[in-house]
């Protein structure tokens, strides 16, 4: 177990390192910063002085080698931007994105598996129809355009809600949260329906077909004889049964989620990290994308090495290595 | 359905016949084929030609559907910031993103089916090595690798299509590796390969036909997830240049519009977005019904 478990953390560590070269050098690739860094009418002396100082005359290996260095230590560069050292930058949108995320993952599930439930409870009522159309849309049909259509709507139409921006926050432990203000939340409500509804369309997905398969199952006959009504089974018993494979999902979409962010975050205008790397993207803010490229790459094979590890937990075919 | 196995003919006639009976398919196949059409005529039936700047008039910017122009016509969607007729301008961006989604199917296609049916048939190291990147790549977001990609690429219909088809050619990798790998270890594929048959041979007469069924749905699903991301990253300002007005593009322009009213100018673009990704999907969805033997009636 301790062999496959070593063979696993270092193979993860050996896809990081790739990551990061690859990341490094094709963003190395985009555009010239030193264009975006240095006025065009900047004399010789300010020029090479500047790029001295980002080290942009040292050869490629050389400085991704000092990249990889610093990148040990926690030190991600500076923005070439916003003149701040770029961890410090991540840190200060972090916060909005993962409230952003856990908004939409926590409706997507609260609104997802009951609806999915009563698909399952009764596949062929017309509401049951209507919620896996809904479903199908929400699988088929593009995040952003969603966005613009709950804009039109809510914001514009109706004037509800708010069209973009975070509010007023609070500042709980030296961070800005939203969710805390009357005013944050009525801003958070549209980003994170948006960002939801892919989610929500699987949460349906899942839960309904989780629902159809134990119905039929000896546990729901048993708690049927024991006179328990329908309403108590599907509470107590199916509800506990489908959420093993749920969270199993939801753990490996929270990745994804913080992916779409980019989108939602861009229409919404919501200052998080998507918004960070799309403006950084187009400023071609190098360190910026490098770290945030990096810093999505090791969560995803965080997420992958876990997996991984609790499989092996669950199954010893796979601890011996026959399948690895 | 329950009949249709008795009737004569071909398994490609009995395979339409089961697709017309479902009317939602032959309806979904209706509109993507009538909005091809439109898409490929769009030169000749648009009221203008929405690039050429000496059609575009400033007075009539921003109308609203059913406004009559300076040209003496009705708009019927209304125009947008440039005075350009909006129905004229969907068809043209019609015809970008069927173009893109195409491409970067057909191409995500021949790449990710090699590479699938290469690996199960050569197995040992190339297979170990192929699918472990695949399965990583399947685990990564197809959406941020297809942004990544464009940023360090760059704008322009090649580029889009290389980011494209690097996002995309793992599901068919993935898909033709497993039917061609299951076909490999049958008796009869073992045999062929103790003749001296030529691995070609073997290849393309009993490896690619069997991962052929499977395939055809994975694309159709894909070239309309291939026009959602190119819709998606043209929105973002990332995807074509400003030389290819796709419909991602057109819903972006309008997007500051829609704050003061002027939904049309982006919502208009987007149905006609919707409506081609949702008629593909289900065409897709039907195929798969079709195809899978343990639904077959």
């Amino acid at each position: 177990m301790l062999g496959f478990v070593l063979q696993r953390i270092l193979q993860a560590a050996l896809v990081m390192l790739a990551m990061s070269a690859l990341v490094f050098v094709g963003v190395y690739a985009i555009g010239n910063p030193i264009d975006v860094l240095i006025s065009p009418d900047a004399t010789q002396d300010i020029r090479d002085a500047t790029i001295a100082r980002y080290g942009l005359d040292r050869p490629l290996w050389e400085q991704y080698g000092g990249f990889l260095g610093r990148l040990l230590q926690g030190d991600l560069g500076r923005s070439l931007v916003f003149g701040v050292p770029v961890l410090h930058l991540i840190l200060s949108r972090l916060p909005a994105t993962l409230e952003l995320a856990v908004a939409a993952v926590l409706a997507a599930t609260l609104i997802g598996v009951p609806l999915g439930m009563y698909a399952g409870y009764r596949p062929d009522s017309p509401l049951s129809k209507t919620i896996m159309t809904v479903s199908i849309l929400g699988f088929s049909v593009p995040t952003f355009w969603v966005g613009l259509i709950l804009i039109l709507f809510f914001a514009v139409e109706l004037g509800w809600l708010p069209a973009g921006s975070r509010g007023e926050t609070v500042e709980v432990f030296g961070v800005g949260w939203s969710f805390l203000t009357a005013n944050g939340l009525k801003h958070l409500i549209l980003p994170a329906l948006n960002l939801s509804l892919f989610k929500l369309a699987m949460m349906i997905r899942l839960a309904r077909a989780g629902t159809r398969e134990i119905m039929l199952s000896d546990t729901v006959k048993f708690a049927r004889a024991a006179g328990l009504s329908d309403g108590t089974i599907l509470r107590r018993h199916v509800l506990k049964l489908i959420s093993i494979p749920i969270v199993t999902v939801f753990g490996l979409e929270f990745g994804s989620t913080l992916a779409f962010a980019v989108v939602t975050e861009t229409i919404f205008s919501w200052p998080g990290l998507g918004k960070l790397v799309i403006d950084s993207i187009q400023s071609l803010d190098r360190p910026v994308m490098v770290a945030y490229l990096v810093l999505i790459a090791f969560l995803f094979v965080l997420i992958n090495l876990s997996v991984d590890l609790v499989y092996a937990l669950l199954d010893p075919r796979l601890r011996r290595g026959q399948v690895a | 359905m329950a009949v249709t196995f008795l009737q004569p003919g071909s398994p490609t006639r009995r395979f339409l016949g089961d697709f017309r009976e479902s009317w939602i398919a032959t309806g979904a196949l209706a509109v993507v084929v009538l909005i091809v059409l439109l898409a490929v005529f769009a030169p000749w039936i648009t009221p203008q030609d929405p690039y050429d700047i000496a059609n575009l008039s400033l007075a009539d910017a921003r109308r609203p559907p059913g406004f009559v122009g300076s040209e003496g016509y009705v708009h019927v969607l209304g125009t947008d910031a440039q005075g350009r007729d909006l129905l004229s301008a969907i068809l043209f961006g019609l015809r970008i993103s069927l173009e893109m989604g195409l491409a970067a199917g057909l191409f995500s296609f021949v790449l990710g089916a090699s590479l699938g049916i290469l690996a199960a048939y050569l197995g040992g190291r190339f297979e170990t090595a192929i699918m472990r990147f695949v399965d990583l790549q399947l685990s990564f977001p197809a959406i941020l690798l297809a942004l990544v990609l464009v940023a360090l690429l760059g704008q322009g219909k090649g580029q889009l299509i290389v980011a494209l088809v690097a996002a995309q050619y793992a599901y068919f990798a993935r898909t033709a590796f497993g039917a061609a790998a299951t076909e490999r270890r049958k008796d009869y594929v073992e045999a062929a390969a103790a003749t001296p048959l030529s691995g070609r041979r073997i290849i393309l007469r009993h490896l690619l036909p069997n991962a052929l069924p499977p395939l055809i749905v994975v694309a159709t699903v894909q070239v309309a997830n291939a026009i959602a991301l190119e819709a998606t990253l043209s929105f973002l300002g990332l995807g074509l240049p400003e030389t290819e007005p796709s419909l991602g593009m057109l819903i972006a322009n309008g997007f500051q519009y829609m704050m003061n009213g002027r939904y049309w100018i982006s919502v208009y673009p987007g149905i006609a977005l919707i409506v081609l990704i949702v008629a593909i999907n289900l065409v897709g969805d039907q195929i798969r019904d079709q195809l899978n033997p343990r639904l077959r009636r």
